[in-house]
């Protein structure tokens, strides 16, 4: 059988050699690389925009800009990167690509060409937003991009906004048929639906979300530049369109989305939870269907992003309640996890530091949630830092938190070398305490009334606990600033002078990327294919049975 | 034989006494409340469900959190061999498991809905006494016109102890009009009218700001709510009617009558 990039696996280390090989590779290996290093990079630039905008707010009045379009265009640039540069290709790339193949006993995604073709987009993607930063009529719509504001000439360029939302879609949507296909085809001899690790199942489930909701996103911000350009009125009141339109297709996709980011990094989570503990995953099957349970479960809330949007008072009460229903799967999940703690061997290995400060951001993150479900509470907190406090506990930070986990667990696979453990670990905490005084005091100015996407607040100068809170949290901007510098200091110096893995499976894992490839794996992942026997399950530490691996085409009739 | 479903059907039964509270909350307290909310504003209101909600998420947040480092305190690998215990569950734990907890998740939920419709019904239950005024926003302007065709940008004035409803529109971009004091937030836009109801119960003033994103100065829009004495305030209306030409006055109350 001829692979697919027309030559035998081998499982020999198979890094590129060349700048060409690199570039035009077809191995899920390196396209996650790739995908790895773009949203590292959208995470400085965005985060640099972050430390800007909160440097911005420390005080009342003007601190380094008293132009109301700059502080727009980073906060635009900061919210669309993190989220379209930075956590989707991180979660849906990097993971779903280097690791989901590997997981199921793979030997590369179903379609490689396609996979190189995603990955090429999302470059495209990134360089095309970064323009935004140079370019006169850059847009200041915000990652959100509501008409009719997104229609004026204040704006800018929406066309920029259309083309990387949608160039961005495409990347997404031909990535997920290619990881559905590799989880539903490329499974190895053995690998049942239920003996899939967590991650796979939750990359899976992400990805058949982004199936059904991206297309969507596509219509509506496509349909924002024909009425803007082409002189449409979708969205338009004047000749009979309707802005609310917009906000109901945007947030059908949008809400949806989040659990695109929650899934798969809470399946970082479970891995590296399992591992650490070398403990079973508490109650394994029904945490898959809360996993899918999600799919259904997330398509009907949109509206709790438009309680105040002038939409019917049924719908509101109607969505009030699917929303509070998310907390039945979510429940599941975190019981889970910490049933996975439960009479467990726990190793707090530099990877388990940042899944800890992760679950941490996640259980404030998911309960400060409950209240905003309350169509009636978000009345009076609706776009406040209430909610932006929110979501960075339990997307940005948390999810933040297990991406960089995730990073640090795969790191030898990548590199076969190590990354400092103490360094992991102190960034670890230096990156939660400082995020912790970054949002932790917003919260309560939210509660006092301070608006989202404000560049100053002379209205509540007078408000101690608003003024105050600002404060902290710049100073919280500098810790954490300094901790994320020094984690990505600490990848450099792994990558390139760590001290070198001397096993394949450094953390003790069961599942197949770690105890059946070589250190770094080679080209088709695995010396040759591989086969799960029996019984065997990623998440059994004690008697799990070892993976067994087909004959060498040279050798004939080897058994042992 | 018999004890046994006998048993099973009194489990079942258990499973779904988390649900009693809410359910026995929602029929007793819901009409009597209507009718005059304790004689609570919305705001106050809002201010008792935000504080039962906050206390709900305190609990449950102190208590998974106190389980989950104690589990990761007390199962702290030892030996450099050993291996976690998890036990094995049977299919009826595994399943109770499921069933359980999400009862009681439902059951917290539908306490916090019962609550939340309640309050949702407040605020968007008009009294018949209201007074009505006309807001248009626009980039970067709040514009209020009362019935006494009292025209005024980034003011409002309003008497104490009578409720206001404003009816809203957007002169161009979407803007969301957000009452600190009377934490009620709706938004603006072209094209479709909102509403939003208030009760200035204390005198003095307090900050709206816009809270949907509208451009460069979306940070510079907001205004004062003034709330007067009885007293105070029809002298104000005096004032201000005698320096208005009454003409475009009632011209603008009609105009802003038209619209809604
Ligand atoms: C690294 C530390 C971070 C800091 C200090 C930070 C800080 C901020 C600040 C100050 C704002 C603007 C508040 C406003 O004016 O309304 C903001 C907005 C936002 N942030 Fe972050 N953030 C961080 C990380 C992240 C991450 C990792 C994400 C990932 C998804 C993220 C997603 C967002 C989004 C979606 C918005 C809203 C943008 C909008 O209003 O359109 N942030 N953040
Ligand atoms: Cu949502
Ligand atoms: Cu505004």
């Amino acid at each position: 059988m001829s692979g697919f990039m027309g030559h035998e696996p081998d499982g020999k280390p198979g890094q590129p050699k060349t700048v060409k090989e690199w570039v035009f590779t077809l191995d899920h290996k390196v396209i996650g690389v790739w995908y790895l290093i773009g949203s590292i990079a959208s995470f400085v630039v965005a985060g640099l925009a972050a430390t800007a905008m909160r440097i911005e707010l420390g005080s009342v009045g003007p601190d380094i800009t008293d132009n109301g379009d700059i502080y727009n265009l980073w906060l635009t640039m900061h919210g669309a990167v993190m989220i379209l540069g930075f956590q989707i290709p991180a979660l849906l790339g990097f993971v779903a690509n280097w690791a989901v193949p590997i997981m199921v006993g793979g030997k590369d995604m179903a379609f490689p060409r396609v996979n190189a073709m995603s990955v090429w987009l999302l470059w495209s993607g990134i360089l095309l937003a970064l323009l935004n930063l140079v370019i006169p009529d850059s847009y200041n719509g915000m990652w959100t991009g509501y008409p009719p504001y997104s229609l004026t000439d204040a704006v800018g360029n929406t066309a920029l906004y259309s083309s990387v939302v949608i160039i961005l879609g495409m990347s997404s949507v031909f990535g997920a048929v290619n990881l559905a296909c590799t989880v539903a085809f490329m499974r190895c001899k053995g690998m049942g639906w239920f003996q899939m690790p967590l991650t796979v199942w939750c990359v899976f489930t992400a990805n058949v979300i982004q199936l059904i909701f991206v297309p969507v996103l596509a219509a509506s911000v496509l349909l924002l530049s024909m009425d803007k350009y082409l002189g449409f009125g979708f969205y338009n009141p004047e000749v009979g369109g309707d802005v609310l339109l917009y906000q109901n297709l945007f947030w059908f996709y949008s809400h949806p989305a989040v659990y695109v980011i929650l899934l798969p990094f809470m399946g970082i989570l479970f891995e590296i939870f399992a591992v650490s503990a070398r403990n079973d995953v508490f109650n394994y099957k029904a945490t898959v269907w809360a996993t899918i349970a999600f799919i259904p479960v997330s398509s009907d809330v949109w509206v709790h992003h438009a309680y105040v949007a002038g939409l019917p008072d049924w719908l509101r009460l109607l969505q009030t309640f699917t929303t509070l229903l998310i907390s039945l799967p979510f429940g599941l999940l975190m019981l889970s996890l910490t049933g996975t703690m439960y009479r467990g061997a726990i190793r707090y290995t530099g990877p388990m530091w940042w899944a800890v400060g992760a679950f941490f951001m996640l259980i404030i993150g998911a309960l400060t949630g409950i209240p905003n479900a309350l169509s009636a509470i978000d009345y009076g907190i609706s776009d406040s830092y209430v909610i932006m406090s929110h979501f960075h506990y339990v997307m940005a930070v948390s999810g933040g938190m297990a991406i960089f986990a995730g990073v640090f667990f795969w790191f030898p696979k990548l590199t076969g070398r190590m990354c400092n453990s103490f360094m992991t670990k102190l960034t670890a905490a230096g990156f939660f305490i400082g995020m912790n005084i970054v949002m932790g005091p917003l919260y309560f100015a939210g509660m006092e009334g301070m608006p989202r996407r404000y560049m100053d607040y002379q209205m509540y100068a007078d408000n101690a606990t608003i003024v105050s809170a600002q404060h902290w949290s710049t100073i919280g901007i500098y810790i954490t600033f300094v901790s994320a510098l020094l984690m990505i200091v600490v990848w450099l110096h792994g990558a390139i002078a760590g001290e070198k893995a001397t096993s394949a499976n450094p953390w003790g894992s069961q599942s197949l990327e770690f105890t059946a490839t070589a250190i770094i794996p080679g080209q088709g992942n695995f010396p040759t294919p591989v086969s799960v026997p029996e019984g065997w399950h990623p998440y059994n530490f004690i008697d799990n049975p070892k993976p067994e691996f087909e004959p060498h085409p040279g050798h004939t009739g080897g058994h042992h | 034989m018999k004890f046994k479903s006998l048993m099973h059907k009194v489990m079942a039964a258990m499973l779904a006494l988390p649900l009693i509270p809410s359910l026995a909350h929602a029929f007793q307290a819901a009409p009597a409340r209507r009718a005059d909310y304790n004689g609570w504003t919305p705001h106050e209101h809002w201010d008792a469900v935000w504080h039962e909600t906050m206390l709900d998420i305190t609990v449950l947040g102190v208590v998974f959190a106190i389980i989950t480092i104690a589990f990761m305190v007390m199962y702290v690998r030892k030996g450099h061999g050993e291996r976690g215990k998890l036990p094995s569950l049977t299919n009826q734990a595994k399943i109770g498991w499921v069933v359980i907890p999400c009862m009681l998740f439902l059951g917290d939920d539908l306490f916090l809905y019962v609550k939340g419709f309640d309050l949702h019904n407040h605020y968007r239950e008009v009294p018949t006494n209201a007074v009505e005024v006309k807001l248009t926003g626009s980039m970067w302007n709040w514009n209020y016109v009362d019935v006494n065709g009292i025209d005024s940008d980034n003011e409002l004035v309003v008497k104490q102890g009578t409720p206001v409803v404003l009816r809203m529109v957007s002169d161009d971009v979407l803007h969301s009009h957000y009452m600190t004091r009377y934490r009620v937030t709706e938004d603006l836009m072209p094209g479709r009218i909102t509403w939003q109801w208030f009760m200035p119960d204390q005198l003095g003033e307090s900050v709206a700001t816009c809270r949907e994103y509208c451009g460069t100065q979306h940070s510079g829009m907001y205004g004062k709510i003034i709330v007067k004495s009885a007293a105070d305030y029809d002298a104000y209306v005096a004032e201000q009617t005698a320096s208005v030409p009454s003409v475009t006055g009632v011209a603008k109350a009609a105009t802003a009558a038209d619209q809604i």
